[in-house]
């Protein structure tokens, strides 16, 4: 058998009153590195050790209001600075509003900080390799019995003299307890197969995990964000109707509201002879004429109706809407080709309203004096 | 029966040593379990498969499965959410609040309950996340940086109670693991059983019951109790800020966070007497939650049902003094409209049968705590039902009522609830400690030295 290192030389005491007296003789006689093992703690035991109070505490106070002022700073940062959304007319900060989550959050993080502080911290848990452990030392004071355990590394210590002591304090046991040599030699690797072989698993474990669910099961029902319903969508084949059809059509004979049937369908002539332009030349309608000519007119006639738009040389030539045609026509000539369309140019009338098309007929009679303007209009 | 109040009562009866308690204690843990314990998981996981079925069923069709529809857009979910959360509140008044008041007899109570606050709150959590129709979305509760650029509205009680709810449960379950440690090291040191020894050696972290580690956790025992007290009474609060903050007739109280935090420990209260009831019989705790406890208990759920009860009666008497027409439709329409019986169960159960606790003979007599136990958590559960859907129903314009009838998804996730919340409470009475072993050991007569000057 090789030699064990001594770690400490500990007494067993199954009375209250026994161990304090006992603590507190061996803290007057000086042992600083000692420690007492109780299955509870025992009232007075503190000031027997000669203990200071703990500082846990501050560290509480630290944490509480270190999560409490993150939480106002956040809470006003995000709303005011970072992303300002006014929600229901309030203003984006508002700290009666802000309490209960800078509260949620004091408690939060103060009740983490601390124990986490404390365990590992203060106690340096975990920590399952210290030499109390499985002795039978630590089966008795976790069970009924209270123990005192002086250590080898105290200045004071003497081996024969701690034993002595023990027993004239009227110990039931006293036992010295060594350090495990196959603790103290074990040495962690760190290319340890198992361990190399438990990494390639997580790793596995993870992206596979990872893939099928952003790559799959977020494609799945219920997860597809609704992206299958029960309901007809237009172009697809209809199980609910006879004719097979999702969209439905108008029952015969509707009207849409506002709906005014033209006249004057294929006759560009009678269109001229009859039509006149109810549109005042003012401002207001000029500005929206020229807002529905750059939006519908513009991509192949161009933003000054010279036909010059990128259309021009890959497509039938847009016209110009300067050539001496266009400028002799009267206005109703050109709300009907807006209306009904011409050559290649389809009808406009879905897209804009009858007012709409007499505002742009005002607005290229305005394009056509701008290019052929006369000396008297610079005054 | 005279009483002599000079000495305290033990805590604790039949002067039992350390060893007995640590053998008592750990004992339903060393046994395998009996044909009774299976008969009553098969009950429980029976009553889950229903819920789980019922909310498998949910997901797929969405929440049209559900009774609600607009204007009742909450009903049972809610509901049952208010009621689990409530259930969690007695764990950490018992836990916390009884302990900076220095209630030895909370000792043996303390453990279990604050298990029943833990899964309590994980039955609630799951109410709001199903209630949402889309679960796995929930994230979007919480504030991270995300590629709209946008926060969440931190003035929104939702999302109050999105911290208020997460908070609490991390902080019952740090309060309850780290009250656990020294008996994982006192099971760690029993057992005899390879695996079990490797499990605790693990969650006591190497616990070695060391007096300069006594002393921070002791300190650490009281500041943490001192951080839960004000967060239980944050939590039903801010519950009830999602119902008092809008502008609900019959919601639109002050009253409710007091009222709220009464309802909650008196139901939670109600629970516990009714499984510790249970409890102490069958792994012969009689001696360690007393029939002085459960009468303690009883004193307690009398305190708080009387408040409710008032609460009742001043919601009645503010709607009458307010002068609003529609404030007091809504408390007429509550006693007298649709869901009148609703309204009455939950007076008859929380307000009159609570009353018989005026007597010693009821309070301590066994079934008749148990059945009002029973009777108040109905009843409790019965108020938030008639909070939610009696407002919601019949609210400001006439033409937008409407009516709710539960349908049986409704049922299903409610009976799954109770299964979820009892299978647990079943594991967990065979895998841990349900009674602190270091705590009752420290209350237990000649627990501490005798004679130390000053000291006691």
């Amino acid at each position: 058998m090789e030699n064990k290192i001594l770690y400490s030389i500990t007494g067993i005491f199954s009375k209250p009153d026994d161990i304090i007296k006992a603590v507190e003789k061996i803290a007057e006689l000086g042992y600083k590195k000692y420690d007492v093992n109780t299955p509870y703690p025992i009232h007075g035991m503190d000031s027997a050790m000669k203990l200071k109070p703990s500082l846990l505490g501050y560290f509480a106070l630290v944490f509480g209001l270190t999560g409490a002022i993150t939480a106002l700073i956040f809470m006003w940062w995000s709303g005011t600075l970072d992303y300002p959304l006014v929600i229901g007319g309030k203003p984006t900060f508002i700290l009666p509003a802000f309490i209960p989550v800078a509260f949620e959050l004091t408690v939060l993080v103060a009740t983490i900080g601390t124990v986490l502080t404390m365990l590992f911290l203060f106690f340096k848990l975990p920590n399952n390799a210290h030499p109390l452990h499985d002795t039978d030392y630590m089966k008795k004071v976790s069970n009924d019995k209270f123990g005192i355990s002086v250590e080898a590394k105290d200045p004071k210590f003497n081996e024969q003299e701690v034993v002595n002591l023990l027993n004239e304090l009227a110990a039931e046991e006293v036992n010295p307890i060594h350090y495990n040599n196959d603790e103290i030699r074990y040495k962690p690797k760190i290319f340890d197969l198992k361990f190399i072989i438990f990494l390639v698993v997580a790793a596995i474990a993870t992206s596979g995990a990872s893939y099928f669910t952003f790559n799959k099961l977020m494609f799945m029902i219920p997860f597809n964000w609704m992206a299958e319903q029960d309901k007809s969508l237009a172009q697809y084949k209809s199980t609910f109707f006879k004719d097979g059809f999702a969209m439905r059509q108008p029952v015969e004979g509707t009207v849409a509201r506002g709906f005014m049937p033209y006249q004057y369908h294929e006759k560009p002539e009678d269109a001229e002879k009859s039509l006149m332009n109810p549109i005042s030349i003012t401002n207001d309608n000029l500005e929206k004429g020229r807002a529905k000519f750059n939006t519908f007119c513009s991509p192949c006639h161009g933003y000054f109706g010279k036909g010059d738009s990128r259309l021009n040389g890959q497509f039938p030539n847009p016209p110009s809407l300067h050539s001496d045609k266009a400028l002799n026509w009267q206005d109703g000539r050109l709300y009907h080709v807006i209306t009904d369309g011409q050559n290649s140019m389809p009808p406009y009338s879905k897209q804009l309203s009858i007012e709409e098309r007499w505002r742009v007929v005002s607005y290229i009679r305005t394009l056509q004096r701008a290019m052929k303007a006369k000396e008297e209009d610079l005054k | 029966m005279s009483v002599d109040y000079t000495y305290e009562l033990p805590v604790i009866e039949g002067k039992p040593t350390f060893a007995n308690i640590n053998d008592s204690i750990s004992s339903p843990m060393e046994k395998m379990p009996d044909k009774k314990y299976y008969i009553a998981l098969s009950i429980t996981l029976t009553m889950l498969m229903i819920g789980l079925v019922s909310i498998g069923y949910t997901f797929y069709k969405g929440i049209g499965a559900w009774g609600n529809n607009i204007p009742v857009a909450w009903a049972f979910d809610i509901t049952n959410f208010v009621f689990w959360v409530g259930i969690g509140h007695a764990g950490t008044l018992i836990s916390a609040i009884l302990f900076l008041f220095r209630q030895k007899w909370r000792t043996g109570i303390a453990r279990f309950s604050e298990g029943m606050t833990i899964f309590a709150v994980m039955t609630a959590g799951l109410f709001p996340l199903i209630h949402v129709g889309r679960p796995w979305l929930a994230g979007y509760l919480f504030p991270y940086p995300n590629e709209h650029h946008v926060w969440i509205n931190f003035a929104s009680p939702l999302v109050w109670d999105v911290f208020a709810v997460s908070t609490y449960f991390t902080v019952s379950f740090i309060f309850w693991y780290v009250g656990l440690i020294p008996d994982f090291a006192a099971l760690r040191d029993r057992t005899r059983n390879k695996v079990k020894k490797i499990i605790y050696s693990i969650t006591s972290l190497g616990w070695r019951f060391s007096n300069y580690h006594w002393k921070h956790y002791e300190i650490m025992y009281l500041v943490l109790a001192g951080f839960a007290t004000p967060l239980v009474l944050s939590v039903h609060t801010i519950v009830s800020f999602d119902f008092a903050v809008s502008i609900l007739p019959g919601w639109h109280t002050t009253i409710f966070p007091p009222y709220f935090v009464a309802g909650a420990v008196f139901s939670g209260f109600a629970m516990v007497q009714n499984v510790l009831i249970f409890i102490r019989k069958i792994f012969n705790y009689e001696h360690i939650i007393t029939l002085n406890t459960l009468e303690k208990m009883n004193k307690i759920m009398l305190a708080t049902g009387s408040m409710v009860g008032y609460a009742y009666a001043t919601e009645f008497f503010m709607a009458w003094y307010s002068g609003n027409g529609l404030e007091q439709f809504t408390f007429i329409n509550r006693a007298f409209g649709p869901y009148a019986w609703a309204y009455w169960t939950m007076v008859s159960c929380n307000v009159i049968f609570p009353q018989l606790f005026w007597f010693k003979k009821f309070r301590r007599a066994i079934p008749i705590m148990f059945a009002i136990g029973i009777f108040v958590n109905v009843g409790m559960w019965f108020e938030r039902f008639v909070i939610i859907v009696t407002s919601l129903s019949r609210d400001f314009l006439p033409s937008s009522w409407g009516h709710y009838t539960p349908t049986m998804i409704d049922f299903g996730i409610l009976i799954g609830s109770f299964g979820l919340f009892f299978t647990l409470l079943l594991l967990f009475t065979k895998t841990l400690p349900v009674v602190s072993i270091a705590e009752v050991k420290s209350v237990l007569e000649g627990a501490h030295p005798s004679h130390h000057g000053g000291e006691k």
